[in-house]
């Protein structure tokens, strides 16, 4: 074992209270550099919440006031729960950083709307306290806490988990606890029943395209994910990497299959716009305290992501395999960055050091 | 303009050069007090010549050298010595000062010689006299000029770089040098180029400065042997690796120089000083500095004396505005802040930038986030994020391997960091760790 040694503290004022000093006479002494770019945590996070409206509105809008119901009760737990444990261990309050505002409005989208209050609760402690918290807060957390806890609540409590409201345009109350399935879920049912894709034939890549489709409140419009999805790559908030090797093995996936069956396997449309692919691929998987660093990484992890979702969705048996591949694919994040390194200037790929 | 640059990391912090970039360059008084440091380069520290109350002359060697990475230091007024003892040094640490009480007339040392034809002269003859001026690297680096001048044979060196690229921000000294003093420094090329009998001399220019790249490509054309590159605006382009990278293509290795390139990279401002050395025999008595920042009441482009302390170049730059937050020698990017202005100006001081309390914008350090920015930023390709960490958890084993050496401190990573972390400071600390157990 190496010994351990304090580390000097920098960029806090050095003030001798005691010495008077001249107004003359600088005050900080810090190493260098002394300008930051300005962007911080709570820059980022703002950014994301920023992204994530365009998707809430539609949800809003085609889950009605239950939409708002589900994500007021998520992200206002989130927050508390963070505030209230870190409280209770004496350690920094740092709601101030918004990641927990951000976990609790992922959480929301992950959630059916008619999800009840006690279970968008469970799920905001299961992500902040055990997924977050308990690893050491933001930054130590190994899996995306938001889709952890919704992973939890789905195998905990299936029901409850997988009761899709019908979708209905701007707050229609006519059809209330008229539960419909998912694409994926029909998709499924009808492989299962018919052996082919004879119950999905209704459906056109449109629908999902827009969100006019039952599922999770937030993941139900790709078109309204992916402006958001846009908008934080424009922002440099996260890169193209891991949502297009993630989208990019889907595609290549469903097309290769669907070709060579087309009666088995939906059509790459389809799998691009159902499910909580989108969302996953732009919200979820570029978390970016568990995705890997380094570009190449993110395009390891990215595919990776792809090929476990297609390989749930075609053989496993829940219809959807997003969070599960996610949240593998967390688990492999430390490996990949073990692997793959930056090629330090002035070297040669895979060279060590100098001695 | 076609513009030529490195092709990995840089970050693009705000330039910030108004503030002095129009200014030409002004004589600052000379100080009654000069505070002239023994040890201004990197290598071993000199021998003091004198002793309290010897009588100086401007330009008369105070400083023997010591070794032969070490440079001789010179008085840079006439006067008295009233100590030779530690004073504060803008690097740090206090370090073995003589300090001069000017009599006030600048009376010169007798003996210096002005040479008409210095290209007829042998590359001994010149680099004996850079070695007596005292010469170093003025960019920051402060590296003995004459030794980089003297690669092993079995290093042949087929170009010399001359760095004008001033990316840091705020920083204007060596843009306003080009402009007013372009001569000196095409002679200092042309010397340089004599002592180590290169036939390609390269001088590159950061594209925010079209009117510095205009005077050389314009000078430069009846010199064959001299090329103009314009550089793409970007932090860090004149950190000496990156520049050999956007100009010639060639990476220096790591843990080596850029003699293992065939390349000898000197800053303008050397260059020009190494013209007056060797055609008035000038030794190294002054430079150019950039006085400026939001805190600076006017700011300037000042010509200063060595030795000048801080506290007599604010004070005619008009004061600090407001309550001073910060003092640093040098740029925002590099520089080392102060904790007192009674600092001298040494051969290395390329400014002194001034910022307010309201300017610094303290947060405290926060957990990495992953987010992979700093790798993004890096322009040697290290991992910053990580090695943080392993300097934070004291794991120094892990350091070397993943080539924190290679190191150049530019900042570019913690300039970017959201969560605020003291990357550099972190690393800096391995960096020191490391070699200390190589000792």
């Amino acid at each position: 074992m190496e010994e351990k040694k304090p580390i000097p503290k920098t960029d806090k004022p050095e003030k001798d209270e005691k010495k008077p000093q001249a107004s003359a006479e600088p005050m900080v002494l810090s190493s260098s550099p002394h300008i930051t770019s300005g962007e911080t945590i709570q820059y980022l996070m703002t950014q994301v919440t920023l992204a994530l409206i365009p998707g809430l509105l539609v949800g809003i809008y085609f889950f009605g006031l239950d939409a708002l119901r589900v994500l007021t009760i998520t992200t206002a737990s989130a927050v508390g729960f963070e505030a209230l444990y870190q409280r209770i261990m004496k350690k920094k309050i740092t709601v101030y950083d918004r990641s927990a505002a951000v976990t609790g409005i992922l959480l929301a989208m992950n959630l059916p709307s008619g999800a009840p209050w006690w279970l968008c609760m469970i799920g905001s402690a299961l992500a902040i306290v055990i997924c977050k918290q308990l690893y050491g807060g933001l930054g130590y957390n190994p899996f995306n806490p938001a889709l952890a806890a919704r992973v939890f609540l789905l195998i905990s409590w299936p029901v409850q988990m997988t009761s899709w409201p019908v979708p209905h345009p701007f707050f229609v109350h006519a059809v209330d606890a008229v539960t419909s399935a998912t694409p994926l879920g029909r998709m499924k049912d009808s492989l299962l029943m018919h052996g082919d894709l004879s119950g999905i034939a209704d459906i056109q890549w449109i629908d999902p395209f827009l969100g006019y489709v039952g599922g999770s409140l937030g993941e139900i419009s790709a078109l309204a994910l992916i402006l958001g999805g846009i908008y934080l790559i424009a922002r440099r908030v996260i890169t193209w990497h891991i949502p297009a090797s993630f989208l990019g093995t889907v595609a290549v996936m469903a097309s290769i299959f669907h070709e060579i069956a087309p009666e088995r396997y939906a059509s790459p449309l389809f799998h691009l716009f159902t499910g909580g692919l989108i969302l996953g691929a732009f919200f979820m998987a570029t978390d970016l305290v568990t995705s890997p660093v380094t570009r190449l990484g993110m395009v390891i992890f990215g595919t990776g992501c792809g090929l476990i979702t297609m390989v749930i969705r075609y053989w496993g048996g829940y219809p959807e395999g997003v969070s599960f591949a996610i949240l593998l694919m967390n688990a492999a994040t430390p490996l990949i960055d073990r692997w793959v390194k930056p090629k330090t200037f002035g070297t040669v790929r895979g060279k060590k050091a100098r001695e | 303009m076609k513009t030529w640059t490195f092709p990995a990391g840089g970050i693009h912090p705000p330039e910030e050069k108004h503030y002095t970039e129009h200014k030409a360059i002004e004589d600052a008084p000379l100080p009654r007090r000069a505070v002239v440091p023994l040890q201004q380069h990197i290598g071993a520290p000199c021998i003091p010549l004198v002793k309290v109350k010897d009588q100086v002359l401007t330009g008369q060697r105070i400083g023997e050298p010591k070794g032969f990475v070490s440079a001789p230091v010179h008085a840079t007024i006439s006067g008295t010595v009233t100590a030779v003892t530690e004073m504060p040094h803008p690097l740090g640490r206090e370090v073995l000062s003589v300090v001069i009480e000017s009599d006030g007339e600048d009376r010169w040392v007798k003996g210096i010689t002005e040479t008409e034809d210095f290209l007829s002269l042998s590359p001994d003859l010149l680099k004996a006299r850079i070695f007596e001026a005292g010469i170093v690297g003025m960019g920051g680096a402060t590296f003995p000029t004459h030794v980089k001048l003297s690669p092993p044979k079995e290093k042949p060196i087929d170009t010399v770089i001359l760095n004008g690229v001033e990316c840091e921000p705020f920083l204007t000294a060596d843009h306003r040098l080009m402009l007013e003093h372009p001569a000196e420094i095409l002679g200092g090329l042309q010397i340089l180029m004599a002592v180590l009998g290169v036939k390609k001399g390269i001088i590159g220019i950061e594209a925010n400065k079209p009117d510095a790249i205009d005077k050389f490509e314009k000078m430069a054309s009846s010199h064959e042997a001299i090329t103009v590159y314009p550089l793409k605006v970007k932090y860090p382009q004149g950190a000496e690796k990156q520049l050999i990278k956007a100009v010639l293509r060639r990476e220096v290795p790591s843990g080596g120089l850029p003699m293992d390139v065939g390349v000898v990279v000197h800053n303008v401002g050397t260059s020009a000083a190494i013209y007056k050395a060797v055609r008035f025999g000038a030794p190294m008595i002054e430079r150019i500095t950039t006085v400026t920042g939001p805190g600076i009441s006017n700011p300037k482009n000042l010509r200063v004396r060595i030795g000048t302390p801080f506290s007599d170049i604010i004070t005619f730059c008009g004061g600090i505005k407001g309550k001073a937050g910060k003092i640093i020698a040098g740029g925002p990017m590099m520089g080392v802040s102060q904790y007192t202005l009674d600092v001298p100006v040494i051969k290395g001081t390329s400014g002194i930038l001034v910022f307010r309390e309201e300017d610094l914008g303290l947060a405290d350090s926060n957990p990495c986030i992953r987010c992979g920015k700093c790798l993004e930023a890096c322009p040697i390709r290290i991992n910053p994020s990580l090695l943080g960490i392993y300097v934070e958890a004291g794991v120094m084993g892990e350091l070397k391997v993943h080539h924190v050496l290679d190191c150049i401190e530019c900042g570019s990573c913690a300039y970017i960091c959201p969560a605020r972390r003291p990357l550099v400071h972190l690393l800096r600390y391995g960096k020191a760790e490391v070699l200390a157990k190589k000792k």
